[in-house]
Order: structure tokens, then sequence, then C-alpha cells
């Protein structure tokens, strides 16, 4: 099954990270006051079949959320890197 | 041939130095080393193997290899009593217990085949959509247990597995399915090219068909010198007796490896079955093909074989099926069969259903007293227990003609076996040459390689196979020089083929297409005829392909009859989809070693030994252990919960609550986390004061309570509910590390540092000064909601004021190793006062007296608003959820939300998951509400309950039903307000 690479400890079973759903979606500034970008992203989000973007945590070891890229229709791991590093939508250098 | 055996005098691959016993029914039967079960009850001249599924009918061996569907056998006594076995997988051991089935009273006398006989008519597919229906709705429950007890083959066992099964993980970068030639050759080349190897091979010798052929030809001592030479490579690891499952995403396969033929002994620790999750580099599928059966009537009668079967039996096995063979076939592979059968003195005659089969090995089997009639077809197999003759007829029409025979082996082609590498979901691909299907393509690091891909020949089998090795190992990284395959001794066999010609609809007897679940051409043409032509809806509405051998000898020639039906070309009929496993794998296998106990893992709490040795009847929460109730206070759970009750609400108890989630909280940036995530203000939480916190999803359900106290200027001590202390720690780091990574706070679990306890009761401040005389733990000290560190004997504690109950209360939060230190400690020291433990039973009960929603109630799907805790949202301040805490939804005046509920029967009660009706409404559907949490009011003297009903408080002091269907029961209940004790909270505060 799919083994995800993790940034700190290296490659490892799925079975040790938790889903974390879509990392493309940008969470509005905490306290915006705005119910349609909130409503927009709770609910709405694309499902795309191929290259995607996820949030994971590494529960059953380092417990850090990182970004990777998977695709859906494979279902196969490509990069990933710490959340908090880079962020979402940036990749790591090289 | 020994009178009454059909055991031969010499050859095979048997090792007859090792005579191997067993029983069939009680009947004492030998075999050899070398044997399966099949091959010695064929030797033992055991005709009649089971009865078939719907139609009773005698069955014998139809194959020598996994894709068997008739000889299926139980297996053992007791709890390693093991149904539907097929006996040509079973190598003979010493021992084994044998069991024939679907027969009553015997499969030899079976009355059910003369029932099923007369019924025939009425039993063909789908029968049980059209018949059963009657006279009433409903009395298909009547006849159900009927039917249920019918169906089936053999019975399973409820006592206790004995044996042992254990689960492996193993890594290789080439994995090589199959040792059959293409297998061996595969194995060798990637081994060759520096590859870290794994052959897997289900049967218990290597050769595949090369095992199937004369034992005195040259090509045994190849084949043994091949598999000497693979034994000797370090990188190169053999598993014999392995079966691959499945192929699942990333390259992981599961396999399983049998023990059986070991005894393995479960008490030492060995195990019966392994299944191993292997993850390879690469992987080569040598998985071979499968022999088509020809479709005429009564093909399924005992003595009818697949042609290889024949050979088989006969060259590994040194097993004639019979002493006068009738071949039929529509290619080249049954000359061999043919040749090998004459060899051992058993006359033959070969049908062969081509006008013009090949002239060069026509001409050799003619020489060789062999008779040989073109373009002529099997019409029936006559014969009930055992065959006794063959009638044919030319292809084109004409007279029949009658053989006699007791045995016919059939061939109408060879189909690869595809499964493995469709279960990725490369469907495969039809090939005209071979009237059947082939691999389409594979996935990166897949390759094929023999018959598997349609290449029937030795040299053909061996050349892909080292390519094929080449390849993965080369995918994997590895690429030294390698030799040329090793050279066969042996000249090619012939291959040719021709796909049978449509055949008109069968009207002299049942044609069977599935063996195993008694599916014939007959039910073909219903299925056509009823408009359900698709293979999917085909295999459904007949049951074809469904029975364990998964359609291995059944699928192309159905989809041939019904693409014949429906006059289109065969690729538009196409395959369903083969899912794992390949072949049937025992329960225990899959769950290895995680059963009874060990099924997941056990949390315990710091205080869990002293519960066990004192009294306490235990209970799972999750996956904890935790106190239900303690025997000091009742023999049973409903009696002792309420005198625990009775001790907090008038005198003082101590609760072990180690099993809060607990969350350090640490940094410059805390206060303000907490206020974001809290819906009320946590911004000015003073230092020494702790304080009651809800937290919301972000789309506004509330996600988790608890209590946070602040210990310093940057920490703080978190506590969440039990069950969603994981959650709220990950959604805590989620937020952290993904949206405000600006934010400098550092949150770390330490549920399992702390033993957490609660001292609750009117005299609990009276015993915490009995236990700790140095403290001051006055009101004035230490306030309701008041927390403090402080020091006892060298013992770092917490102590927070503040109660679940509703009765003055304390938490008391040790490090785990101190746990028992300080719960004995106020035991004893508090003792004077009549302090006792109280388990959970108790606890939550307490709760629902003061009204303290929990668990149950926070389920996710309700608001603050429908829980009664609108008001503890801050209006100043943003907070998680605030946004979408606004939808019009949310707010409608017809929510369910929280309400108190009376039992106003004396003799009944109140059940959780009650469904709630107005007075006047139809006891229906999904009534106004739910009973969320229960119990006894030792307060109240009644059943009190907190549920949910839709316009919730506007309702109270209304009187409504109470429906739990699954009882039959309908109690009447008041509404109330969702407090039971001390409304105003005065016990809090004394």
């Amino acid at each position: 099954m799919l083994r995800i690479p993790c940034p700190q400890c290296g490659e490892r079973d799925y079975t040790e990270f938790r889903y974390g759903g879509d990392a493309t979606k940008v969470r509005p500034a905490h306290g915006s006051g705005d119910l349609k970008s909130w409503h927009d992203h709770v609910f709405l989000f694309d499902n795309p079949k191929g290259a995607h973007r996820e949030f994971w945590q590494h529960v059953q070891g380092c417990r850090q959320w990182l970004v990777l890229e998977r695709d859906t229709a494979t279902n196969t791991a490509g990069r990933s890197w710490l959340a908090r590093e880079r962020g979402a939508r940036e990749a790591p250098h090289g | 041939m020994a009178s009454g055996s059909h055991r031969l005098a010499a050859g095979g691959r048997i090792e007859r130095a090792r005579p191997i016993a067993f029983t069939l029914e009680g009947r004492r039967l030998q075999g050899f080393g070398g044997d399966t079960l099949a091959s010695a009850l064929l030797a033992a001249g055991v005709g009649v193997l089971g009865r078939s599924f719907k139609y009773h009918r005698p069955r014998g061996l139809l194959a020598a290899g996994v894709e068997e569907p008739n000889g299926l056998l139980t297996l053992g006594e007791g709890g390693g009593r093991t149904p539907n076995v097929p006996a040509t997988t079973v190598e003979l051991a010493e021992g084994i217990v044998a069991t024939r089935q679907n027969g009553w009273p015997s499969v030899d006398v079976d009355l059910m085949a003369a029932l099923t006989a007369c019924a025939a008519p009425l039993l063909g597919a789908g029968f049980y959509y059209k018949t059963f229906m009657g006279p009433r709705r409903g009395s298909w429950m009547l006849y159900e247990p009927y039917i249920r007890r019918a169906a089936g083959l053999g019975r399973g066992t409820h006592a206790t597995d004995p044996d042992r099964y254990e689960t492996r993980h193993a890594f290789t970068d080439v994995l090589v399915i199959g040792a059959g030639p293409a297998g061996l050759a595969a194995a060798r080349a990637a081994a060759q090219a520096g590859a870290r190897v794994m052959l897997v091979e289900q049967d218990f010798a290597l050769g595949g068909s090369l095992l199937a052929t004369r034992s005195d030809s040259p090509l045994e001592p190849w084949r043994a010198a091949l598999e000497s030479e693979l034994q000797a490579f370090a990188n190169l690891s053999i598993g014999l007796r392995t079966t691959a499952l499945g192929v699942y995403d990333g390259n992981t396969l599961a396999l399983l490896e049998r023990h059986d033929h070991a005894r393995p002994d479960a008490s030492r620790g060995a195990a019966r079955e392994v299944i191993v999750t292997l993850r390879a580099r690469a992987i080569v599928y040598a998985c071979g093909a499968a022999e088509r059966p020809l479709v005429f009537a009564d093909n399924d009668r005992p003595g009818v074989m697949l042609c290889s079967a024949v050979r088989a039996y006969l060259n590994r096995y040194a097993v004639a099926a019979g002493r006068r063979a009738v071949l039929a076939t529509n290619n080249d592979s049954a000359y061999a069969t043919a040749r090998d059968l004459a060899a051992a003195g058993v006359p033959v005659t070969v049908l062969d259903e081509r006008a013009r089969p090949d002239a060069a090995t026509a001409q050799a089997l003619r020489a060789a007293g062999i008779e040989v009639r073109a373009g002529v077809r099997v019409a029936r197999a006559l014969g009930g227990r055992a065959l006794k003759g063959v009638e044919f007829e030319p292809v084109e029409g004409g007279r029949t003609e009658r053989l006699d025979a007791d045995i016919l082996g059939m061939s109408g082609g060879w189909s690869p076996v595809v499964h493995l590498t469709s279960h990725t979901g490369r469907k495969p691909v039809y090939r005209a040459a071979l009237d059947a299907f082939v691999p389409q393509s594979y996935a990166a690091g897949h390759f094929g390689a023999g018959a598997l891909t349609g290449s029937l020949t030795l040299s053909a089998a061996l050349a892909e196979g080292r390519e094929a090795g080449l390849a993965a190992a080369a995918h994997a990284g590895c690429s030294r020089a390698v030799g040329p395959s090793p050279a066969p001794p042996v000249a090619d066999e012939a291959v040719g083929f021709e796909a049978s010609p449509p055949r008109p609809p069968e009207r002299r007897g049942k044609a069977f297409v599935d063996f195993q679940n008694d599916v014939t051409t007959d039910d073909i043409a219903l299925a056509h005829e009823e408009g359900y032509v698709s293979v999917e809806h085909l295999k459904r509405y007949t049951t074809l392909g469904m029975g364990t051998d998964q359609g291995k000898t059944s699928n192309v020639n159905a989809a041939r009859w019904m693409a014949a039906l429906r006059g289109v070309e065969l690729p538009a009929a196409g395959t369903t989809t083969y899912r794992p496993p390949y072949t049937p794998v025992s329960i225990g296998a899959l769950a290895g070693r995680h059963i009874g106990a060990r099924f997941r893992p056990t949390r315990r709490s710091p205080l869990h030994d002293w519960h066990v040795t004192n009294g306490a009847v235990m209970i799972e929460a999750g996956p904890w252990l935790r106190p239900w109730y303690y025997r000091w206070a009742g023999d049973g759970a409903a009696s002792a919960y309420v005198e625990e009750m009775r001790l907090v609400r008038g005198g003082v108890g101590v609760s072990d609550v180690s099993t809060l989630g607990k969350i350090d909280v640490q940094g410059p940036d805390a206060a303000e986390f907490l206020n974001r995530v809290y819906v009320n203000g946590f911004a000015k939480l003073p230092i020494g004061k702790a304080r009651y916190g809800v937290m919301l999803n972000d789309d506004a359900t509330v996600l988790d309570d608890g209590t946070t106290a602040r210990f310093g200027e940057t920490r703080y001590f978190m506590t969440t509910t039990t069950g969603q202390a994981a959650e709220v720690m990950s959604w805590l780091e989620f937020l952290l590390q993904t949206a405000w990574t600006d934010l400098r706070v550092q949150v770390v679990s330490v549920t399992d540092a702390f033993a957490g306890m609660s001292l609750a009761g009117p005299r609990a401040r009276a015993a915490l000064e009995l236990a700790f005389p140095e403290l001051d733990v006055s009101d004035t000290a230490l306030p309701h909601m008041g927390a403090r560190e402080v020091q006892v004997d060298g013992m770092r504690l917490r102590l927070l004021r503040l109660s679940f109950s509703g009765e003055l209360a304390y938490e008391l939060y040790a490090p785990a190793d101190r746990g028992i230190a300080l719960w004995e400690r106020l035991l004893g020291r508090a003792a004077p006062l009549g302090l006792k433990p109280y388990g959970l039973e108790a606890l939550a009960s307490l709760r629902i007296e003061k009204g303290h929603v929990a668990g149950l109630e926070l389920d996710h799907r309700n608001t603050l608003d429908d829980l009664g805790l609108g008001k503890m949202a801050a209006s100043a301040k943003a907070y998680i959820g605030r946004e979408l805490r606004v939808r019009p939804d949310l707010r409608a005046a017809q929510r369910w939300s929280l309400v108190g509920l009376e039992c106003l029967e004396p003799q009944a009660r109140l059940r959780g998951g009650a469904i709630l009706f107005a007075r006047g409404d139809a006891i229906a559907g999904h009534g106004r509400g739910y009973i969320t949490s229960v119990t006894w009011s030792t307060v109240l003297d009644k059943y009190i309950a907190l549920g949910l009903y839709q316009g919730g408080l506007k309702h109270v002091g209304e009187e409504i039903l109470c429906a739990y269907p699954l009882k039959g029961e309908t109690v009447r209940a008041r509404i109330v307000q969702p407090v039971f004790i001390d409304p105003a909270g005065e016990r809090l505060h004394v």
C-alpha cells in the first residue's frame, strides 16, 4: 500500500499517518467574519483525478504535519515537506 | 496395476519409500510422500468426491491443481475443521482426516439428489427470484431457513481454532510469481543480475508444468539441475507452498505461506499459516495458464477430467485415472497425454474437433497404435457415478457413435491465469489465437512471461522468463551480466489450436460451464433471454464464477457462450473484475495474532493494578480499561452504581479520571491560541484559575469540551474528554503547523504522564484536609475553579477545584508513577469520613443528574445552541466556528435541542437511544428526538435522562412518549429542565 516519505523520519507505511484533507485550499484568516469564504473552505473542494496535494500527520512518529503530493488515480506518493516550514502551496527547493 | 488400485507399479515423482496413512470418512487409506490428497484418493479408486452444489450430482476430480472446482473436502475435526478444501491443493501428510461434502445421509447415497432431480426444472438461474414468493408477503422468511440449510457445500465450526497464525513483513528487489519454466528462468536471471530475489510457488515442488511430463524424460534431471542451481544462490529465497493472494498499490502483495504439511504445534508457537505483506521493487508474473473444459452434455460425470490433469496424475503421481481413455480436444496439447497414456499401457482414442489436426503429430500417434478421429466432438458423457462411455458425433452433424471409456480427458484450450495481473485494475485483453484473455499491459516494474502471456512452448517460456527477470532486476537497479537461459533438453511440444465452433443448445443433458456452482448452458441461455447479457449481469444472475474457484475453469467458456448467443465477438463480452484473494484464505491467517485481547491495544490507567486488586470490576471504554463499579458497593453493576452515587451525594467518593486527555500548552502566545480555539474567553484567565471551555469544529458543531487551567504566565494545562483526546491533539497541532505558524506555542500530550482522580461530595474538602494537613485548601485559598501546583512529600501535584458531578469536588493530578501513592494516601487518611472509590457507571450517572453534557451529547452533529451552551460564546472575540455558526439552518427553531426527561411510569425505565414522540404522534419514523444519556436518580428516585427534542425547552412540562422498538417498549416521560439537582449550583460554592 501507500508508502509516505516523512521529511523527518523517512519513508513509512501509510498506517503510521493520519489523513488531513486537501492542502490546496487556503484557510481563511482567523476571525475574518466572512461567512461565504468559510462556507466555501469547509464545504466545497475539488476532487481531482491525478496530481493532488494533501495534509498528512505522522501520528505514530514525529507528529509533524506534512504536505504530500499524491496521484489520486494511481495512489502513488510524490514529494513531501513539512507544512510549517514552507507552507502548503510552496514546494521545497530542489 | 495393483487390483482395486489405480496406482502404477513404477514411475511418477512420488516417494514410494514414504507411505502416508490418512482416513476418508473413517476408512483408512494410504498414499505416498509427494502425493496430494486428490492423487491418493484417485489411486485408491475413490471416484466420487462430493455432490454438486445445486443438483447434488456425483462429482469427481476435474483438475490436478488450484483450479479444481469439484473435489472439495472437509479436513480435520473440532476446532481445526476446515470445509471446502480442494483435495488437489492438499499435500498428503500423516493423519489427515477427510470427509466428503454435500450428501445426505452420505455422498454415496444422497437422498437430496433424488429430490433435486425432480425439482431440477425449477432450479434454474435466479430461481429464488421467481419462486418462494407466496402465498403471502413475508412468506420468504418461512422458506428461508430450509433453503439456507440446503445451501453451501461444507459445514464450518463454531469451536475455537486451536491453530496459530502469524503475519510478517518482507521486502525484496524482485518477486517472481510461479516456478514453472518461465518463473525458474526469470528467478535465475534476476539472481544472476545481482538482485535480491524471492520466488514463490503455491505448489510444494518447483517446476510447474514440467512436473506433469514423464518422470523418465530428460526434462526431469534438467529440472532438478536447475532447481539445485537456484538453491545455490545466496540472494534468492524460494518459497514453496506460498500463494500470492493479491497485488495492491505500491507493489505491495499479500503472500500466504502454508505449513499444514509440517503439522505445526501451536503450543510451541508454530504457525499453521503466515500472511506476508511483501513490498517488491519489481514483479515478474509467471502464473501460467489453466486448461479449459469442453462444454457438452453431462461433462461433469466422475471420470471426465482435463487432459492436463490426466497427464499430471499419470506422470507426477503414477496414477492411471482409468483403464480405457478417450481424449477430446481442439488443440495439440492433448496428444502428449495420449502418448503418455499409451506408454503406460492404457488404451486411448483421441477425438479431435479440428478437421485437419497437425499432420505430423497425428501421424506419430497413429504409428504408436493410438486411434485419432478428426472432425468429431463429444456429444454426451455416459454414466452416473462413474463414466461408462462417450457418445460423439461429427462437428458438422451426423450419426453419433459410441466408445467405451472410464476416463474422458477434455481440452478446450488454455486460459492464461490473468487474476494477479488484473488486481491493480488493468483489464486483460482478448487474443483470438488463444480464444482467451492475456494481460493487456503492465504497470511500471511489472513484467510477464511464459504461458501467462500466451506463449505455450517451453523454449518461449524460458526465453521470456530470462528477459523478464533481467528487466525486473534492471528496474530494481541491478544489472550484472547474465548468461543465456538453460537450453531445454527436448524439443517443444506442438501447440496448435482452433477454437471450438459454436454448438447448438444442448438437449441431451446438462452441459456444465461452471462446475462448482452448477451453472449450465441452459442458465446462460436463460440469462440471455431475460436480458442479463453483460458479463457482470451474467455472473451475478447465474452465480457463474462466484464459487471458491473464482471461475478459473469457467469464465472464458461462459464469455464465449454468451458472445455466441448475442452474436458478437468475444472481446465485446469481456471479463468480470478479478479481485483478491486468488485462492481462498482462512480468516485466521488474516487475523494473525490480532485476536482476543490482542485485537487492539489496551490502555491502562496508572492506577489499574490497584483497582484490580481492590474489588473493581473493569470495563472496556474505547481502548481503555476502567473501573465500572467496585464490589464494596454491590454485586452487580445495576445495584452497585446506585450505592456509589449515594456515597458521592451524601459523603465523599474518589474516582480514577486518568483517561482524560491532558495537553500541556506553553509559549508566549499560548493565551491567544486558547482564545482562538475555545468559544469562550481565555485571554484573561488569571494564573491559578481553571475555566470550562468548549471547542467547535470549523463548521460550528461542537468538537469537545474540557477544562484548561493556567499555572504560569505562559503555561497552561488543558484537559479534554477521554474519547476526543487524540482528535483534539491532532487538531491543535494542525492549527499551529499549517494555519498559525506565527504563533509561538508548543503543545505536548501528557495524558499518560499524569494520573488523575476526582474527589467529590459534600465532605470532599474535609477529606482533602485529612489527606494533606500541610496544605491550605480552605474556600478562600482554593476557591471554585481554582488551580494550584503544590509539593507534598516530594511529590508535585496539581490540584483543581472543579466538579463534574455537581457536588463540591476536586481534581488531583500526580505524576503517573506516584498515582497509586496519592490514591492510597487519600483513601487511607480520609477513611474516617467514609471515603471509598466509585467507578465509571456512577461517574457518568452523577453528571447526568447535574446536566453536564458528555460524549453521548458531543457527537459532532450538535451545535452550542443545541446543547444549551449558546451563552458561552463570546461576542467580542473571534473563535473557530464563529462564522459558520450563524448559518440559518443552525439557528432554526425546530432543531433538536437539549432537554431533561423524567420517567412517569414507576415500573418502566428509560433507555438510551429511545426515539421521542409527542402525545398523539403515530409511533413511526424518526420522531421528534432521542434520548442520549440515562440513569437512575438516587436524588429523585426515578429514571431520568438527557436527550434532544424538537423545539427543546419550549416544551418543558409536556408529557411525551419514549419508544424503544427493539424491546417493544413505549414509556411516558415528562420534559423538564436538563438539570436535576442544585440548578443554582450552591453545592459548588460551599
